[in-house]
């Protein structure tokens, strides 16, 4: 899509920028800019020409305009902890890495509100906030490491986002550098502001738009009352049908996940959880808000469990082991590592009551394939994470793994689903959009990067597989290329 | 050829009357397709002939923006108004533009599920139907209980859209958790129906709670600023947190809970008490609430939304502000518009709120308020917009008068040049006259 050549390109870039920037924020040696190479995603590498750890919203600036003027490719980095290969850095490009914007400016509880630049780790923010009654909602389980920028970027959700939505919802302004290399506020700190909600385009577009570098989020009052309960099930059926009940009684919990069998035995020999013996599928339930009305809903989620005959029932009663239910879930990635060689994390979403019918075919597909899936999955909100496991060394097997994960994509989409619900289109799914959308959809939303990004400079080849150069398509219907209207003129 | 004879071979087609002028400004013809592809064979060939087109649902908000620099079709809505889905077990539902909220309300709650929007244009609009769920999104419509559940630009999860050129596109989808490609949703929501026309909708639904209450204090202004702070920082969970300040009278909160058989009415008491210790409200009243008075009563903003309303100044066409600020604010807010006759009405658990002015009052003081609040809101962190106005007041404003400073303009025309080169949608309508 872009013209760039390496060769004039990046050296004319890097020597217009020693005279623009210090020199310990350019990474010019190889060894050094290999270590960029990838994000979360592993299985994709490149190394990118130039890295530059940027200090300040102005050095965003200076970098996008040179690359503005030499025509070279920008991908911005946060922490790296992607999983749809965001941040694969581009061979011919820059890697602006915000890791050294890391100043968390304000905690206003007051307000509601606190202002960070884009290198702030998640985790942080919620840190800051608590010894004032808030956090910060959007928690996904790489919040101890990811930052508030890839949040921005890729939208990101946790497990709590079924009750208190996505980070879209937790932004009320951002400061962009466009890929012209201007500076520009989008939003205000109070919410609707004038004109095209350019904030909430600019939330999820994975880097595609340019670079934030500083942002104003809402903090949400932590809740009076959390109540975390498991129930251990025969099957992902009746954990399914479990959780469409508990949304069928009006029910919104904080988070709603389940593990299948394969998961929790994973879980179990990398931490133990103790979750139930033989359990087929463990729900966990998190209730939170007013202690007058958490109890009773907490009263309403053990009736219906019981109902759909779950085996065990734990509620936990302090934070201990409330900890304790969730260790067992959030280190369930992690601990494929201890059942398998390799994994790859899929994610998906489906309609949430197609999800027994997904599953039983997600099952097909995998003892069809030999290929073992385990599953772990936000199921109020239908948000799928198989993890498709498989040993590299095998002949073939990584083929099949891919194929059949691919599958699985297939079937989301076959169910009026998603081919991703919360870790990004990135690299890695490009191929996949046009099974989800038409090639009208896709001009459309492309319409959108041309107005950001006419030269198609920032994060290329991500999210859409084959953009259309912009202004490729004619935009102006001429009464000439119309059927004849003869006389129409007249008016 | 007439227009109406040109139009015709898309959709169906008929001369305007005085009633189809979109603010003042008069169409020539009203056009009703019923599909998306009516809506783009119509579209298409407008475009072709440089005609300009302005969306209409109901009509109840036609008049929020600039008016119009030409109109030569009212593309309505009500010939896709037909609910295409509602998946129960989902909590997701989809329709057609031209689909009534009223309707839409009606048809989700045998399921006691919800879109939780406010039609603050309640009893306006032809045939005095309100709004539409298109209509609504299109403004971005906003009311107490986006407390609970957000602004509607975050329950709209999947739109149907048709550019000016014709193309037809979808983004989103029909599940709640979905970031594949642009979110198309968000940036037609407030859109004003100047960078596409929004043909079918999905939104994400809620449950409705089981109880609703109502807390309803009168605060003496010299203690608005504590008993907004108590509230804000209480672990109520409430599902609005209202003001209703006239010029000159004690403010008016009103608190909204819903939940659960019997613990709602206790929180409500709870609160209620909380709330009459000396230093806070003084006195403050927990009221079962069936009819949903936290809409009739609370937010008489819009001419005519309010059939139980006794306020004289919503008589007529007033001036209706958007006025945000931080929520600390607040307080200086309301001060602000109060000390310059205008209500203020709306949402001081997320900051949004309104603010009228009776028609009667003459132009310059009018102004002379817009001025002032859009400074106090400017200073807060948040934005003043005329959203509407007498005539005279409006051809007083130039666009920047009306929607005030607005960040990312440039960028803004830019996406509307790439959406509607042609300018086919509602030309000068929105913001920076685009
Ligand atoms: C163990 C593990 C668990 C995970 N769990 C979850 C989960 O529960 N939910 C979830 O949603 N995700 C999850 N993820 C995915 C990932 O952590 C998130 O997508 C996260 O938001 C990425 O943040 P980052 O700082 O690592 O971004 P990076 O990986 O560095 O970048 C991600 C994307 O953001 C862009 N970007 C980064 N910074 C900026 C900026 N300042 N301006 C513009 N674009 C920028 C990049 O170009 C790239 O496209 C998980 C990942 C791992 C490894």
């Amino acid at each position: 899509m872009t013209q760039t050549d390496a060769r004039t390109g990046i050296p004319a870039l890097l020597q217009e920028l020693r005279g623009l920037l210090p020199d310990h924020v350019l990474v010019t040696d190889p060894a050094e800019r290999e270590t960029y190479a990838c994000d979360g995603l592993a299985a994709y590498r490149v190394r990118p020409a130039l890295v530059v750890l940027v200090e300040s919203a102005d050095h965003v600036a200076q970098v996008l305009r040179s690359c503005a003027r030499h025509h070279v490719p920008f991908v911005a980095r946060g922490s790296g902890t992607g999983l749809s290969g965001g941040a694969l850095p581009h061979a011919d490009g820059v890697l602006v890495v915000t890791s050294r914007l890391r100043t968390l400016h304000e905690v206003r509880a007051q307000d509601q509100r606190a202002v960070v630049d884009p290198g702030v780790v998640n985790l942080a923010v919620s840190k800051a906030a608590h010894p004032h009654g808030y956090y910060f909602a959007p928690d996904p389980s790489s919040q101890q490491i990811c930052s508030v920028g890839g949040n921005v970027a890729e939208n990101s959700g946790g497990a709590h986002c079924l009750k208190y939505g996505f980070t879209a919802g937790h932004v009320l302004s951002l400061e962009v550098v466009t890929p012209d290399g201007e500076q520009v506020t989008l939003g205000t700190e109070a919410p609707d502001p004038p004109g095209y909600d350019l904030l909430g385009a600019f939330v999820g577009s994975e880097g595609t738009l340019g670079v934030a570098t500083r942002a104003t989020l809402r903090l949400t009052r932590l809740p009076e009352e959390v109540r975390t309960c498991l129930a251990g099930f025969a099957s992902t059926d009746e954990a399914g049908a479990a959780t469409s009940a508990i949304i069928a009684a009006g029910i919104v919990p904080a988070a709603m996940e389940i593990m299948d069998a394969l998961a929790i035995e994973a879980a179990e020999a990398a931490v133990s959880c103790g979750y139930p013996e033989g359990a087929g599928a463990v729900l966990v339930v998190e209730l939170d808000g007013p202690a007058l009305e958490v109890e009773g809903e907490l009263e309403q989620v053990r009736r219906i469990c019981r109902e759909q005959r779950a085996v065990e029932f734990r509620t936990a009663t302090d934070a201990a082991e409330r900890a304790e239910i969730w260790r067992g879930r959030k280190s369930a990635f992690a601990a494929v590592g201890r059942i398998s060689p390799d994994y790859i994390v899929q994610d998906g979403v489906v309609p949430r009551t197609a999800l027994p019918e997904v599953l039983r075919e997600m099952g097909r597909i995998s003892a069809d394939r030999g290929v073992r899936v385990a599953n772990v999955f936000h199921a109020g909100d239908g948000n799928l994470h198989p993890l498709v496991l498989f040993d590299a060394d095998e002949e073939g097997a990584t083929g099949r793994a891919e194929e059949v994960s691919g599958m699985i994509l297939d079937l989301c989409i076959a169910h009026g689903g998603s081919i991703t619900g919360e870790h990004g289109v990135g690299a890695d799914k490009a191929r996949y959009m046009p099974r989800m959308f038409e090639p009208a959809d896709l001009d459309t939303m492309q319409l959108l990067r041309c107005a950001f990004d006419p030269d198609g400079l920032a994060n290329p080849g991500k999210i859409y597989p084959t953009p259309r150069m912009c202004g490729e398509r004619p935009r102006v219907v001429h009464a000439a290329d119309e059927p004849a209207v003869g006389g129409a003129e007249v008016f | 050829m007439t227009i109406e004879r040109l139009l015709a071979a898309t959709c169906a087609v008929r001369p305007a009357g005085d009633e189809d002028a979109v603010d003042g400004v008069p169409s020539q013809v009203v056009a009703r397709p019923a599909s998306a592809q009516e809506t783009s064979a119509l579209l298409r060939t407008c475009s072709a002939h440089g005609l300009a087109v302005v969306v209409r649902g109901h009509g109840s908000k036609l008049g929020w923006g600039r008016p119009p620099e030409r109109v030569d079709v009212v593309l309505e809505t009500g010939a896709m108004a037909q609910l295409v889905e509602h998946s129960r077990g989902d909590l997701v539902a989809t329709a057609g533009a031209g689909m009534p909220l009223s309707r839409l309300r009606h048809l989700l709650a045998g399921a006691r599920h919800e879109l939780v929007v406010d039609d603050l244009a309640v009893g306006r609009g032809t045939t005095a139907g309100g709004s539409t769920l298109g209509g609504a999104v299109a403004t971005n419509l906003s009311g107490p209980r986006r407390l609970r559940a957000g602004p509607l630009r975050d329950l709209v999860i999947g739109v149907r859209l048709v550019l000016a050129d014709g193309t037809v596109a979808r983004a989103g989808g029909k599940v709640v958790k979905n970031v594949a490609g642009y979110d198309l949703g968000k940036l037609v929501t407030g859109s004003f129906g100047t960078l596409a026309v929004i043909t079918e909708v999905t939104v994400r639904l809620h449950p409705e709670p089981s109880e609703v209450r109502q807390v309803h204090a009168l605060v003496p202004r010299g203690r608005l600023a504590p008993v907004l702070a108590h509230l804000v920082a209480g672990q109520l969970a409430p599902h609005t947190l209202d003001l209703h300040a006239r010029p000159g009278k004690d403010v008016r909160v009103s608190v909204g809970l819903g939940g659960g058989p019997g613990s709602t009415q206790r929180r409500a008491d709870l609160l209620a008490a909380e709330l009459s210790a000396p230093g806070l409200a003084g006195d403050a009243v927990a009221v079962a609430d069936p009819e949903r008075t936290d809409l009739q009563e609370v937010a008489p903003v819009v001419p005519g939304a309010a059939p139980r309303s006794t306020d004289e100044e919503v008589a007529g066409r007033p001036t209706l502000l958007t006025v945000t600020a931080r929520l600390s604010g607040i307080p200086e807010l309301v001060q602000v518009a109060n000390d310059h006759g205008l209500t203020v009405t709306g949402s001081a658990g997320v900051g949004a709120l309104r603010a009228t002015l009776p028609e009667p009052t003459p132009v310059p003081a009018v102004l002379e308020a817009v001025a002032a609040v859009r400074a106090a809101t400017t200073g807060l962190g948040g934005s003043t917009v005329v959203l509407d106005a007498p005539p005279a007041v409006k051809s007083a404003l130039d666009p920047a008068g009306t929607w005030g400073p607005v960040p990312g303009l440039e960028l803004m025309r830019r996406v509307k040049a790439q959406f509607d080169p042609g300018r086919t949608l509602a030309p000068g309508r929105f913001v920076g006259g685009l």
